[in-house]
């Protein structure tokens, strides 16, 4: 108690106490009020959509990652189908040609055999026709020959002795 | 911290030759008041006579409230004199306590009032000589605007129109665009105010009731903090500093605390879990004292930190007067400004730690299953690891 008598520093003051009592409640209703509420609010509307805003970019970024690693997947798919194709089509296209080599000398040898046997035959026949020519033509002559010998009766008849004699009877 | 250590020590220095000094003082101060009350030795020249410096009386008289603010030279600000006696209600203006001479006189109304060392009571007149009536004053209830009233209203006006400014910026602009202007001045703090104080202390959970509570008292601690360090007009009056002001804050603690406390808080100060029941009733005493000191060492911390600030920078600055050279000034004034500049540390130092306490009690007073919530955090993290 002697202290609070002497040192009036520490001796509270009704006024100051009443009037700081109703400064303080004021303050507190009203910024409460009007100004911590929306604030705190404002600031933690803010915070979520900015927590939501990196959510979804994060979100996105996978998706976008994800989607990267697809058409990767999808490109390395196309290249490889591509080459089997392209192997493919140089398969057949390889098969073709020699198929069609093998046909064309197939055919070939089919003509040149079919060509000498034509020739063979023309020849043949050539050769008969010229045979038979030759044969008509001897015998033409040999009639010619023979009727131009046989033309007196005498002639004739030695000859005719001289076949039979050729003749043997046996 | 090392500042800190160094003021307090200084703090208490400077608080130990003021307690010492003070009965001195006062005696003499009374012997002075009954020769200036005197009418007769009033009017003689005497007063014209340098009068020795006093330095606590100095320093004091600017600590202390006051019934009129003081502007410059012999200029002051009357303020409302609001009384109340069993004879009702007076206001006056605090004009009518001095003559044109800036003596200080008696002001006839109800009752014959005077000012006494900052204080206005009633006085009487035995033999000739005004004296204080001791009964008579304890009636009185003087529930005056004084210079510490009227700074806190300002202060008040401060904070209300700042932070509504700032908050309708967020209507305003609404919550997508960045912070503007006041807004941006006052997020960061709001947001300090949140995410070191408030969460930390009284958890996730919890925090949004309080900090209302919490925002109020810091932004009213930290800015009649600043406008004390303001040495004139509409500074210059020691709200923060003052024991009424710390006191009616750390009052406003002591209530929501206790209001808040739960049935395990309780527990805890009446029958502390866990110990012999021996100790308990050891315990359950001191606990009860600590609910009380909580704001009490509140209320002497604020008080006693800004207080000692200024009596640091006016004692620098009373050097000049003691030497009665204005040579001495160059100490002096650069020392009181590297004081003022730890003051506005610790301006804001102080309102941190006086919100942060709070919170702390606060969060102390709703914690709920303190040991298993431990254990179970243990676990968890365990868990985690």
């Amino acid at each position: 108690m002697f202290l609070l008598e002497v040192n009036p520093l520490v001796l509270p003051d009704i006024g100051l106490v009443f009037w700081n009592t109703i400064a303080f409640l004021v303050l507190l209703i009203v910024l409460g009020k009007f100004a911590w509420k929306p604030m705190l609010k404002a600031i933690s509307e803010r915070e979520s959509g900015i927590e939501e805003a990196l959510l979804r970019a994060d979100k996105m970024k996978a998706e976008i990652a994800a989607m990267q690693n697809e058409n990767e997947a999808l490109l390395a798919k196309a290249r490889e189908e591509r080459a089997g194709m392209i192997k493919d089509a140089k398969e057949t296209a390889d098969k073709m040609v020699s198929e069609a080599k093998d046909k064309a000398k197939q055919e070939y040898d089919r003509i040149i055999s079919d060509a000498q046997l034509a020739i063979t035959q023309q020849k043949n026949a050539a050769l008969t026709d010229v045979k038979n020519q030759v044969g008509s033509l001897v015998v033409e002559v040999a009639e010619k020959i023979l009727r131009k010998e046989l033309s007196n009766k005498a002639e004739q008849e030695s000859y005719i002795k001289q076949i039979a004699e050729g003749v043997k009877l046996n | 911290m090392a500042s800190r250590t160094i003021k307090s020590l200084l703090v208490l220095c400077l608080s130990l030759f003021s307690m010492a000094f003070s009965g001195n003082v006062f005696a003499n101060e009374k012997a002075a008041q009954t020769e200036h009350s005197n009418p007769a030795a009033a009017n003689e020249p005497a007063a014209h006579e340098p009068e020795a410096f006093n330095v606590t009386e100095t320093i004091l008289d600017h600590i202390k409230d006051d019934h009129s603010w003081h502007l410059w030279g012999h200029t002051s600000l009357p303020l409302p004199v609001i009384l109340y006696t069993p004879k009702g209600f007076e206001v006056f203006s605090s004009a009518k306590f001095m003559d044109e001479h800036h003596e200080e006189i008696v002001y006839k109304g109800n009752y014959d009032y005077k000012i006494i060392e900052g204080k206005v009571k009633i006085v009487k007149l035995v033999d000739a000589t005004e004296v204080v009536d001791v009964e008579a004053s304890k009636a009185l209830w003087d529930f005056s605007i004084t210079k510490n009233v009227a700074s806190l209203f300002v202060s008040v006006l401060i904070l209300l129109l700042v932070l509504l400014t700032a908050a309708r910026a967020y209507k305003k602009t609404g919550i997508t665009s960045a912070p503007k202007g006041v807004q941006s001045f006052m997020e960061p703090i709001v947001l300090f105010v949140r995410d070191e104080v408030a969460i930390p202390n009284i958890g996730k959970k919890k925090f949004a009731k309080y900090m209302p509570f919490l925002l109020t008292i810091f932004f009213l601690v930290l800015v009649n903090n600043f406008l004390g360090l303001v040495p004139f007009f509409p500074g210059g009056a020691n709200v923060s500093g003052n024991i009424a002001f710390t006191m009616t804050l750390a009052v406003c603690v002591f209530v929501v605390v206790n209001l808040s406390a739960n049935k395990n808080y309780w527990e805890h100060i009446f029958w502390m879990p866990g110990m012999h029941w021996s100790m308990k009733l050891f315990l359950a005493p001191i606990e009860l004292i600590g609910v009380f000191t909580k704001p009490i060492s509140l209320m002497i911390r604020l008080f006693a930190n800004i207080t000692a600030g200024h009596i640091l920078v006016l004692s620098l600055i009373c050097l000049i007067f003691i030497f009665k050279t204005v040579y001495a000034s160059a100490i002096a004034v650069p020392f009181a400004v590297f004081i003022g500049m730890i003051e506005l540390l610790v301006a804001f130092l102080q309102a941190y730690i006086f919100t942060m306490l709070s919170a702390m009690y606060i969060g102390m007073a709703t914690e709920e299953h303190h040991h298993e919530a431990h254990d179970h955090d243990g676990h968890k993290n365990v868990a985690h690891h």
